[in-house]
């Protein structure tokens, strides 16, 4: 073997090269959507997971491997849960003024949102684990995540629908909530982070800081209701 | 920074003994998000010295779903597969999602007469 050869079967049996990796596609990412002026079109994710698709099929390294390193940043999203209670608390009091129209609608939007994806994909003859994969698709991801392993789904394939989801709400949002005359800022926001996580609440915050605060709102009561609606849900489609 | 990560890894650990342990629906971080929000409505203290640490992680939330959205490479025959349903079902099924919330809001904010501040 030469020397390249060796230092490469060394580096791509560690985790230090594949969290290398993922850190600089992200950079890379969020530096084009930076330069996109934050346009949804441009999510930094999802430029970070075709830079890293495509270097993993160019060096013929599988996905396990590249866990092994990226693990540690995926790791993460458990205590980034946690830490979701820091925008919840601060928003009570927003919560308790309006918290008769934010129950409701809570509960309308999060069974609108797992049992309609439920029902098209049933009947565009969806199996079982893509169902259990995409009924928790509205939830911020590490929820997300952690329903689908529940469910029998795939988690990963839950993290990729979960990104398709906030991005398809944060590019339809406005024009489609404009068209339907809805002014309410508090509505439109908490309507978006109930469907489209925190992909939607940041597309929030750049149109209106009402809209922000309130999409958070839905974001952090949705990852909670998901968890208790989507195992309810789920069978009746399966 | 480190004993406001203790804390809240502490908060995720119980969360998961309390899941588990009592085969709740809810994953165990949402619970120890729950428990963190109930603690840090009663304490300030706890609160001042979790924010900067939790405002630092959800600044970049967005960079912890990468590991797990790569996961697409091994998924890429399931999509082919069943591309057009699920690209009609997150479509359909997240914008209406939307509308239905956003109206019900609407729609029971004027009912009780709950104005908007703005």
């Amino acid at each position: 073997m030469t020397d390249a050869a060796l230092i490469w079967s060394y580096l791509s049996s560690q985790p230090l090269l594949w969290l290398t990796a993922t850190l600089f596609a992200y950079w890379g990412g969020d530096t084009v959507f930076r330069l996109a002026r934050r346009s949804p079109l441009a999510n930094p994710v999802m430029i970070a997971v075709i830079l890293l698709a495509l270097l993993l099929w160019v060096t013929g390294t599988n996905y396990s491997a590249y866990f092994e390193g990226a693990q540690f940043v995926h790791f993460m999203l458990g205590p980034a849960t946690v830490c979701l209670a820091v925008p919840l608390q601060a928003n009570l009091k927003a919560i308790r003024k309006a918290l008769v129209p934010i129950i409701v609608a809570l509960f309308a939007g999060s069974f609108t949102a797992v049992a309609s994806a439920l029902g098209i994909a049933k009947l565009l003859g969806a199996d079982p684990m893509l169902l259990a994969s995409l009924a928790p698709k509205s939830a911020t991801a590490p929820v997300a995540i952690g329903i689908s392993e529940a469910l029998g789904g795939q988690p990963t394939l839950t993290a990729v629908l979960v990104l398709l989801t906030g991005m398809i709400g944060a590019i339809f949002v406005t024009p489609m909530l404009d068209a339907l005359g809805l002014r309410d800022w508090r509505a439109r926001g908490f309507a978006t982070g109930v469907a489209a996580h925190g992909i939607g609440t940041a597309r929030a915050f750049q149109v209106h800081d009402t809209a922000g605060a309130f999409a958070s709102i839905g974001m952090g009561l949705n990852a909670i209701l998901t968890a208790v609606l989507a195992p309810l849900v789920l069978p009746f489609f399966l | 920074m480190i004993p406001a990560l203790a804390i809240i890894l502490a908060f995720q650990l119980a969360g998961e003994v309390i899941s588990r342990g009592a085969h709740l629906p809810l994953p165990g971080p949402v619970l120890g998000m729950l428990g963190m929000a109930l603690t840090i409505s009663l304490s300030a203290r706890l609160r001042e010295m979790i924010r900067p640490v939790a405002q630092g992680l959800l600044g970049h939330l967005s960079l912890l779903f990468v590991p797990a959205g790569v996961g697409v490479v091994a998924h890429i025959p399931t999509l082919i597969a069943h591309g057009p349903a699920l690209a009609v079902a997150l479509v359909v099924s997240t914008l209406l999602a939307i509308v239905v919330g956003a109206v019900t809001f609407t729609l029971v904010a004027r009912l009780i007469g709950s104005a908007s501040d703005d």
